[in-house]
């Protein structure tokens, strides 16, 4: 039987899921292996060195580079504080001097001769890292950070807004082909993960973030909408810092898409859970896409026949696939036939191709670098 | 192992390591020549599981075995050398772009002067240049603190003050980088490599200003005095530092290092480097560039003087979106004769830019993504001719001939009427389905003037053939003439702007297989087809206001080369120009895509 390789995004209900926590620099870890801990625990923390703040003494004081470390009561490594008097000119034969008071806080990391600049260093940053999912220790790397085991419900997005973010999911559409519109989204979805059907709308977006939801998942959304939403362009899908308070993400596309039936299933199965979401994308080499994780309670039956990660799917005959590219964009199917000849497309390219039969019976044929697989 | 003498050179095994792809290509002696013969590729695999950049090498080594019925693998996973009859190779060379490339950071005294030759430095040493760094970028101190601590490169370039020039600012760039704390992207343990190019008398006190924190090389100050750059010094020491931190610190790379009988290249030095080669040789002025999928690289040599530039937020795939916003719809569907839903385009964009690996299926498809790529071309080369200027700073001494003709310092060194060849590669152009479609993407963003040769990049060799050209030039000559290149035809488009049916050309052609008279008129595009490998005598009248080379108004003749598309005689003007009624411009543009035979119309809509 024919057979390719696709990528494919993961819809999958009970994974064995293992999450890399990891310091930005080196630091400390607050857990051991074995513990169990909470989405939101602390599991290692580090000290960045502060931000650095540049002092232009000599033309601050209006003196010459070369006497600023003379000026100057302090000397490197001191710590001073904003406001205090740390220098004064030597003025004409005593007269005219002038005091210099430091603008910044902080630690003298360097006095230059040549330029006149002070550096100021601040306090040292706090940096730390939560465990996103509930779960078990199962490593930790000494110095770095730790690893996370859970069974999840896991699925991927296709593309998100915003970072981590954590809270009861909340099904507000019944079927995956409903629009979610502003009218479903109630005050006290705040706090909450909330999933809708097919396209989210411009408006619903703005109520979610304005009621303090944690996140919102559908099935597409207009680019037009998401501009509005950011107040800029999307260039590159490089996305996770954004700060608009409510993590967004989308399990097919954009556009007027429904989500996935399989998905939307998953998800209204797991309603009322607590959930993790990280609406991180980053689309280049080393591909990072959107994840929801739901985990499920330690000891519950789901979590003794957890599946371990599933190796790369093949796209074969049979195979359940999601079209991702027009004219049949957003159509699922299962593949019937994968002919191994390039075959002629209407653009006048020619590429290996594959047919697939879309759930309202048709049959059509699509190159095979436009469709996904959906795994699980 | 010594490099076997050129004379002894008959196959040749080279490899460009890209960010996903793994090419080998092989280059043998038939006959008297060097032809490039069988072609294999393998995905890059520098990444887990693998995470050994050999892995792919030797399985895109062994495909082009196959092909060839040779056996360049040992049983120990290794490339053969020397060769023994129909077993190994007698040269293995090497390029590689593999994990993002080459990452660097310059700063210099003055955005314009020193900070330019250090971003100049880089690019030409095949780097992605993240951020540049000047004592007059309108960034307060911390915030460029700031900025050096969130980049992580792969290492920094220092210029600034001419020799004996200022040594204050160039100290002050220290002392912004110096807390800051850079960490390199690769191996968290090791030292940033620094390099200093800037005057030497502040070499000691920039050493003493940047700790023990980071790897500091002084080299040859890259701008000496005011009217030379001195690039030369800086770009070796990229290279080496490229060898020994980047490189090493990749899977596998130690080994391929070991493996190539010439150091390993950033990919875009090497494709500079062969263009450098072919524009010397040839006494040329030539355009390259490769448009990818996040990216598009264009090189010029213009008077014996190369440039390169990276737009890195101009591609087809990863950075379409970009594209869109940055040029916008109205000027991207300016190219497009068929009717188009703004907020249908804006939503495929976005979902092409999620999913880069997609293919146009349709006709439709295909026209909007050219008219996309016509824009990215466009906008880099505006880019590119903003960045390859003439020294800035440099003081003139003018007489009083010059009154009515003064220039200043930093004028584009690309000039479109000058330039002789554009090479187009990257899949946008390479794959096109028509070759027509390649040549009229080229010419539409471009806008060449006069009579230029379009040719595009078979199967983007010229990577391989610029390590090549290091080691043995005439091989890589032999077969970029022969191989790589496939020429598309030759522009001829007169300099000037008409009225619309206005004369703007009478022509000539003679060939063996055409002789043709006729007249251009102003808003006209006309194809006639010469094959390739023919070459036509071509005796060209412009009108007046209208320069084809020669000067205004003034008879042009000379020989000009076929191609798989052939003449293209473009009299839309130049700047090009589109009527200002929608309508009328939508019908012009339908009257262009007939011409060239662009697009079969009957299958807009099909599906």
């Amino acid at each position: 039987m024919a057979k390719a390789y696709t990528p494919g995004l993961k819809v999958l209900p009970r994974l064995r899921e293992k999450s890399r926590r990891i310091l930005p620099i080196t630091g400390e870890v607050l857990v051991v292996q074995g513990q169990q801990v909470g989405a939101r625990d602390v599991v290692a923390r580090s000290l960045m060195p502060g931000d650095v703040v540049p002092v232009n003494v000599a033309n601050m004081m209006s003196i010459s580079a070369g006497d600023v470390p003379d000026c100057l009561f302090k000397k490197e490594g001191d710590y001073i504080e904003s406001g205090e008097l740390i220098g004064r000119s030597k003025g004409i034969f005593g007269f005219f001097q002038s005091d210099f008071k430091s603008p910044a806080t902080g630690t003298i990391e360097s006095i230059s001769a040549v330029t006149g600049q002070m550096i100021v260093r601040g306090a040292p940053l706090a940096v730390e890292v939560t465990a996103f999912l509930s779960g078990t220790i199962v490593e930790v790397i000494p110095g770095e950070g730790v690893v996370v085991e859970a069974i999840v419900s896991l699925i991927q997005g296709i593309f998100g807004i915003g970072g981590e973010a954590h809270g009861p999911l909340r099904m507000i559409c019944e079927k995956p082909d409903q629009e979610m519109t502003e009218d479903l989204i109630q005050p006290e979805h705040k706090g909450c993960v909330l999933v809708g059907g097919s396209r989210m709308t411009g408006a619903a977006a703005k109520r979610a973030i304005a009621v303090g939801a944690a996140g919102i998942i559908s099935g597409g959304m207009d680019d037009q909408d998401l501009k509005e939403i950011l107040g800029y362009d999307l260039g590159v899908a490089v996305t996770g810092s954004e700060r608009i308070g409510t993590t967004l993400i989308l399990t097919e596309g954009f556009g007027s898409i429904a989500m996935a039936q399989r998905t939307f299933t998953l998800f209204k199965s797991r309603e009322g859970a607590e959930t993790a979401i990280d609406g991180t994308t980053q689309i280049r080499a080393g591909v990072v896409r959107p994840v929801i994780a739901i985990p499920w309670p330690e000891g519950s039956n789901e979590t003794a026949n957890a599946m371990m990660q599933p190796t790369p799917s093949v796209l074969e005959v049979g195979g359940h696939v999601r079209i991702i590219r027009d004219p049949y964009f957003g159509a699922i199917g299962n593949v019937t036939d994968l002919p191994h000849e390039l075959q002629g497309l209407d653009s006048g390219s020619k590429a290996r191709v594959l047919k697939v039969k879309v759930t309202d019976g048709t049959e059509v044929v699509v190159p095979r670098a436009n469709v996904e697989l959906i795994e699980g | 192992m010594p490099l076997p003498k050129p004379e002894n050179l008959e196959v040749i095994l080279a490899t460009d390591c890209g960010s996903t792809t793994t090419k080998a290509i092989l280059i043998e002696k038939v006959g008297n020549e060097y032809r490039q013969t069988f072609r294999g590729e393998a995905p890059t695999t520098v990444e887990e599981p693998a995470a050994d950049v050999t892995v792919g090498v030797v399985n895109a080594i062994t495909e082009v075995g196959e092909l060839a019925g040779r056996t360049f693998i040992d049983d120990n996973g290794e490339i053969i050398r020397p060769r023994n009859g129909n077993i190994g190779c007698d040269l293995y060379i090497s390029t590689s772009s593999a994990g993002g490339g080459l990452q660097m950071m310059v700063a210099g005294v003055v955005k314009q002067m020193t900070a330019a030759s250090a971003k100049r430095a880089a690019l030409g040493a095949g780097a992605i240049v993240m951020d540049v760094i000047a004592c007059n970028d309108n960034r307060p101190a911390h915030e460029q603190i700031q900025r050096i601590r969130e980049l992580r490169p792969d290492m920094i370039l220092i210029s600034g003050g001419t020799d004996g020039g200022t040594t204050m600012h160039v100290v002050q760039l220290a002392e912004l980088i110096a807390p800051a704390k850079p960490r390199p992207r690769f191996g968290g343990q090791f030292q940033m490599p620094v390099i200093y190019a800037g005057n030497k008398d502040a070499a000691g006190l920039v050493k003493e200003t940047l700790d023990d924190s980071v790897a500091l090389s002084i080299v040859e100050n890259i701008r000496p005095v005011l009217e030379q750059e001195n690039l030369g010094p800086a770009r070796d020491r990229i290279h080496d530092l490229f060898l020994e931190h980047v490189m090493a610190h990749a899977p596998g790379y130690e080994k391929l290092i070991k493996w190539a009988d010439a150091p390993i290249m950033p990919t875009p030095a090497a494709v500079g480097n062969i263009l450098q080669t072919i524009a010397e040789k040839q006494g040329i002025n030539a355009v390259g560039v490769d448009i990818g999928g996040a990216t598009t690289d264009m090189f010029s040599v213009f008077g014996g003087v190369f440039n390169r530039t990276v737009s890195a937020n101009l591609g087809m795939s990863y950075s379409i979106s970009n594209v869109c916003a940055e040029a916008t719809f109205s000027s991207i569907l300016r190219w497009v004769s068929i009717e188009m839903d703004e907020k249908d385009l804006r939503n495929r964009v976005k979902n092409k830019m999620i999913r880069p690996t997609t293919i146009p299926q349709t006709m439709e498809s295909l026209i909007f993504e050219q008219a996309v790529a016509r824009e990215a071309l466009r906008l880099a080369y505006i880019q590119h001719k903003e960045f390859a200027t003439t020294l800035k700073g440099v003081q003139q001494q003018r007489s009083v001939g010059d009154t009515f003709r003064q220039q200043a310092s930093g004028q584009t060194l690309v000039d479109n009427m000058a330039l002789d060849l554009i090479v187009g590669s990257g899949g946008v152009l390479s794959h096109a389905p028509q070759p027509q479609q390649t040549a009229a993407m080229m010419v539409d963003a471009f806008e060449p003037e006069g009579v230029t040769t379009l040719a595009k990049d078979s199967i983007f060799m010229m990577p391989h053939l610029g390590v090549l050209a290091q080691v043995h030039p005439q091989a890589a000559m032999e077969v970029f003439e022969r191989d790589c290149l496939i020429y598309l035809g030759t522009c001829i488009a007169p300099k000037g702007i008409g009225k619309e049916g206005q004369l703007c050309l009478k022509y000539n052609i003679k060939s063996t297989s055409l002789t043709k008279s006729g007249e251009l008129k102003f808003g006209e595009l006309q194809l006639f087809l010469l094959p390739d490998g023919e070459t036509a005598q071509l005796t060209l009248e412009p009108a007046r206001r209208f320069d084809v080379g020669a000067g205004t108004g003034k008879p042009w003749s000379g020989k000009v080369r076929g191609g798989t598309v052939g003449l293209i005689f473009d009299g839309r003007g130049r700047p090009l120009q589109f009527p200002s009624d929608p309508k009328q411009a939508r019908q012009r543009v339908q009257s262009w895509t007939d011409e060239m035979n662009l697009y079969d119309m009957k299958r807009v809509g099909q599906t």
